[in-house]
């Protein structure tokens, strides 16, 4: 433009439209009616016949709950036409133009993993409390992975590397706890190995603006080799010293273990798993309500507006990146600490690619990404469980679960998942 | 991962810098020209990312040896033995490493002393044809992380067309060739469909589509009728059919099989169709600033399923190379032997170049081969060879601190006569 316009402009005398824009999306009603029309063929068309048990009570609970049994084929058919019940009133919902609740979600969705349960557990019994208390013990690290996943690409650093830091931080507890013999240092060494890989990756990506995808994948691969050789090479010379730390006991919060069915699986694990619900809480928090996290959410959704009010973008990266991997760290302590107890070559085995996986399920969400982590460990866990009593699925499918969900949630299927904006980008102070 | 399609940019900022910053100057003599081209430019970067990785691992070796900590703790006393020990564990592996690779001192005659060369290109054939299907998603600007996922699929495939069909020599072999081309084509162009219509991010879903083809593999391989070997409890194929496996090229004595011709072959393939055909150009043009690309009348989103098929079906030739060349007594679940993986270092290392995936694919290959002859040989984990791999990687990935390191100029910053300070 050459000249400006210098009239002053008179203030709109005529009342403020607000125009809502009318939204109608199928989507979900259509998910849900798909879902039924699955779950009628599997329960129904492939029924199978049997009564179903499920194992409610285990030691120690206030009261022992009678263990329910249901016949296969009427719950089949009763859980069969309430969820058909569920998607008429999201079909309803959505005719009058309102947003299918997610409470509607939520009970449809646990209404169709007791469907397939009771399917699945016909002429046995699922040991309930069991299966819930293996599923946490799956998910810690997933949890932990998440947690430094999500701090690190909402600061804008994509963050593959997490099966690095989880090896990392699994290996160094296991020596460092073995030779001190205090497992509480093995959980500092870990977080302190956590942050070294953190610091390569904070260090070629931001100060060498390597492309972060190259750069995690590559310290994966660094990781695995270090690790290894050095379990080959120093570690199995010498196990007594270098590979037997002391695990973690399992300490029974006093009256709330013993509530049924929930109790032992929230409330009578190691220390490491407690740190989960400190961990979590204590990231959302500060991630949504303080000045830290607002600043760290800035620098990763628009590093140019946060560096123009004074915020040093690279510096936030990097304390944010390591803290990040100071997480992570931790959550591979869990397989030496907590699990298994020595580790061994490759013990992380992919946890920490459906860590990023629940993630990006979890659209960098602190609380989001734990129920995805949680989704998956469950997944996992139930797969063990039913080739334990007999499953007619067979088990490769159920530990494909979590990877086609992503598959699904990535491709924009299940809501929508949005980056943030500036992650995997990076920033070049003109 | 963004609803918005996006570029990885494969060549860092840093990177573009210095291959603009290597233009000559005209008031340069031609002398010192030559020789900041060969100190600054990138091939020196690659080898010297080489040689610190060595140096780097043969620290790792040195520490880790028995003898050396032995020794280390009378160092003031006699330094001698420390420095005696450390050169016989570095130096002893890494002549294992050489010989294991190159050529074997030890073994009378130039036909025996010459075989480690040839696993050597044995190990390199998958790495190469794996490389190049990664170069190429690269210089389209996909990553594509799915190298295991396509390969186990493209090995399923070629191998199942292999084992469980009768064809006339020759003929058997290419249907079964093209089964696992098709294959790799379609797990790698499923990644491009879903990125061009929702834009889901590659580098998820390949990570994520592995898993789903190594479970897929897994229960094929345990099930009978589908993969499994008739009569057997094992996850394994049986042995594939004479027919169909890849001959030996220099005779049954070695190993190395006509799966390397076509990793030449597939070498030229992608170099003509990069640097002379119309649909390379639209790659590298993808690969540059899909925006402009589409701006210029190309569409991208046909771009990316072609290059996510093609690059699923270079990967997939790696695969048919394991079952038809490589291992042809009937495959397991880890037929792909981290190939997937190591094809991403190897096309970094080769700079996303045909003839640069090329070299470093024999290079890594070479690693492989004499990584096994070390271990035995020396008793040094094979797993060194995966340091010493990834560290070159980071090295060439970060030009300036491999510069920094061997205090070498920075390109387009010459030691020229100072201009004086601007005015201000």
């Amino acid at each position: 433009m050459t000249s400006t316009d210098t009239r002053p402009v008179a203030p709109d005398s005529s009342p403020i439209v607000h125009e809502t824009a009318v939204v109608r999306s199928w989507k979900t009603s259509v998910v849900l009616a798909v879902f039924t029309v699955l779950g009628a063929v599997l329960l129904i068309g492939f029924g199978r016949e049997g009564t179903s048990g499920f194992r409610l009570a285990s030691d120690g609970d206030f009261f022992a709950l009678p263990d329910m049994a249901v016949s296969t084929m009427g719950a089949a058919v009763v859980i069969v036409l309430v969820l058909a019940a569920l998607t008429g009133v999201s079909v309803m919902m959505t005719l009058r133009y309102t947003k299918t609740p997610l409470w509607l979600i939520s009970l449809f969705a646990f209404l169709l993993l007791f469907g397939f349960l009771t399917w699945a557990a016909a002429g046995a019994t699922i040991p309930v409390p069991g299966l819930l208390v293996g599923a946490l013990g799956l998910s810690v690290p997933l949890i932990f992975g998440a947690l430094g996943g999500v701090l690190s690409e909402r600061v804008g650093v994509v963050n593959v590397a997490i099966e690095g830091q989880l090896l990392a931080g699994a290996f160094t507890s296991a020596v460092v706890a073995s030779i001190t013999q205090q497992p509480f240092l093995g959980l500092v060494a870990a977080m302190v190995a956590g942050v070294l890989v953190s610091f390569v990756l904070a260090a070629f990506a931001i100060k060498y603006l390597v492309d972060q995808v190259i750069v995690g994948v590559v310290l994966n691969v660094l990781v695995t080799g270090l690790t290894s050789f050095l379990f080959s090479q120093v570690l199995s010379a010498n196990p007594g010293l270098l590979n037997s730390p002391p695990r973690f006991d399992r300490i029974d919060i006093p009256v709330l273990s013993q509530i049924p069915i929930i109790g032992p699986a929230l409330f009578k694990q190691t220390i490491i798993v407690y740190f989960v619900y400190v961990a979590v809480f204590v990231v959302w928090y500060c991630l949504f309500r303080t000045k830290w996290g607002l600043r760290l959410r800035s620098v990763g959704e628009h590093p140019q507006a946060a560096d123009t009010v004074g915020i040093n973008v690279a510096r936030t990266r990097f304390w944010n990146v390591s803290l990040a991997g100071a997480i992570a760290g931790f959550g591979g302590a869990y397989f030496t600490l907590g699990s298994v107890g020595a580790f061994n070559k490759e013990m992380t085995a992919g946890a920490g690619f459906i860590a990023l996986a629940a993630v990006i399920f979890g659209r960098w969400d602190p609380i989001r990404a734990t129920l995805a982590a949680l989704l998956f460990g469950f997944a996992s866990n139930l797969q063990n469980v039913l080739s334990i009593i007999g499953s007619p699925v067979p088990s490769e499918f159920m530990l494909m679960l979590p990877y086609v969900v992503t598959i699904f949630a990535v491709a924009g299927l299940v809501g929508q998942s949005r980056a943030p904006a500036a992650s995997g980008k990076p920033y070049i102070k003109a | 991962m963004s609803d918005k399609p996006e570029q990885l940019p494969v060549v860092t900022a840093e990177a573009k810098l210095a291959d603009a910053g290597t233009a000559p100057t005209p008031d340069e003599p031609k002398s010192t020209r030559i020789l900041r081209e060969i100190t600054t430019g990138s091939a020196a970067i690659s080898v010297l990312a080489v040689v610190l990785a060595l140096v780097i691992g043969g620290i790792l070796i040195a520490v880790t040896d028995a003898r050396v900590q032995a020794t280390a703790g009378y160092f003031f006393s006699r330094p001698t033995d420390l420095l005696q020990a450390i050169g016989d564990s570095v130096g002893g592996a890494y002549s294992a490493l050489f010989q294991g690779a190159i050529y074997n001192f030890r073994r009378p005659g130039f036909a025996d002393g010459i075989k480690p060369l040839t696993e050597t290109l044995t190990f390199a054939t998958p790495l190469i044809a794996a490389g190049l299907g990664v170069a190429l998603a690269f210089r389209v600007g996909l990553f594509n992380i799915g190298g295991r996922g396509q390969m186990l699929v493209a090995a399923a495939a070629s191998g199942w067309v292999a084992f469980s069909f009768d064809l006339p020599f020759f003929i058997h072999m290419i249907v079964a060739l093209i089964a696992g081309l098709v294959a790799g084509a379609v797990w790698g162009g499923v990644v491009g469909l879903l990125k061009a219509r929702t834009g889901a991010h590659e580098v998820i879903v390949t990570i994520m589509l592995n898993y789903v083809a190594f479970y897929l593999i897994s229960f094929l391989l345990r099930t009978p009728g589908a993969l499994q070997a008739p009569g057997s409890n094992n996850p394994k194929t049986p042995g594939m059919k004479d027919t169909a496996v890849f001959p030996d090229l220099l005779g049954s004595g070695y190993n190395l099989h006509a799966g390397f011709i076509f990793a030449i072959a597939a070498t030229v393939f992608v170099w003509y169709l990069l640097n002379r055909s119309s649909l390379g150009f639209k790659f590298r043009a993808v690969g540059e600033n899909p925006n402009a690309a589409r701006v210029a009348g190309i569409n991208v989103n046909r771009i990316w399923i072609t290059a996510m098929a093609m690059s699923g079906a270079l990967i997939g030739l790696a695969g048919v190379s394991q079952v038809l060349g490589t291992v042809t007594t009937g495959f397991s679940s880890g037929i792909d032997a981290g190939i997937g993986f190591d094809a991403i270092t190897v096309a970094l290392l080769g700079r996303s170049r045909p003839v640069g995936v090329f070299i470093a694919g024999v290079l890594f290959g070479a690693f492989k081969a004499g990584g096994f002859s070390m271990q035995a040989a020396q008793g040094v984990p094979v797993d060194i060879v995966l340091v010493v791999q990834s560290l070159i990687v980071l090295f060439i990935a970060a030009p300036p601190l491999v510069r920094a390191v061997f205090r070498l100029p920075t390109p387009g910053v010459r030691k020229a006569p100072r201009a004086k300070k601007a005015v201000a």
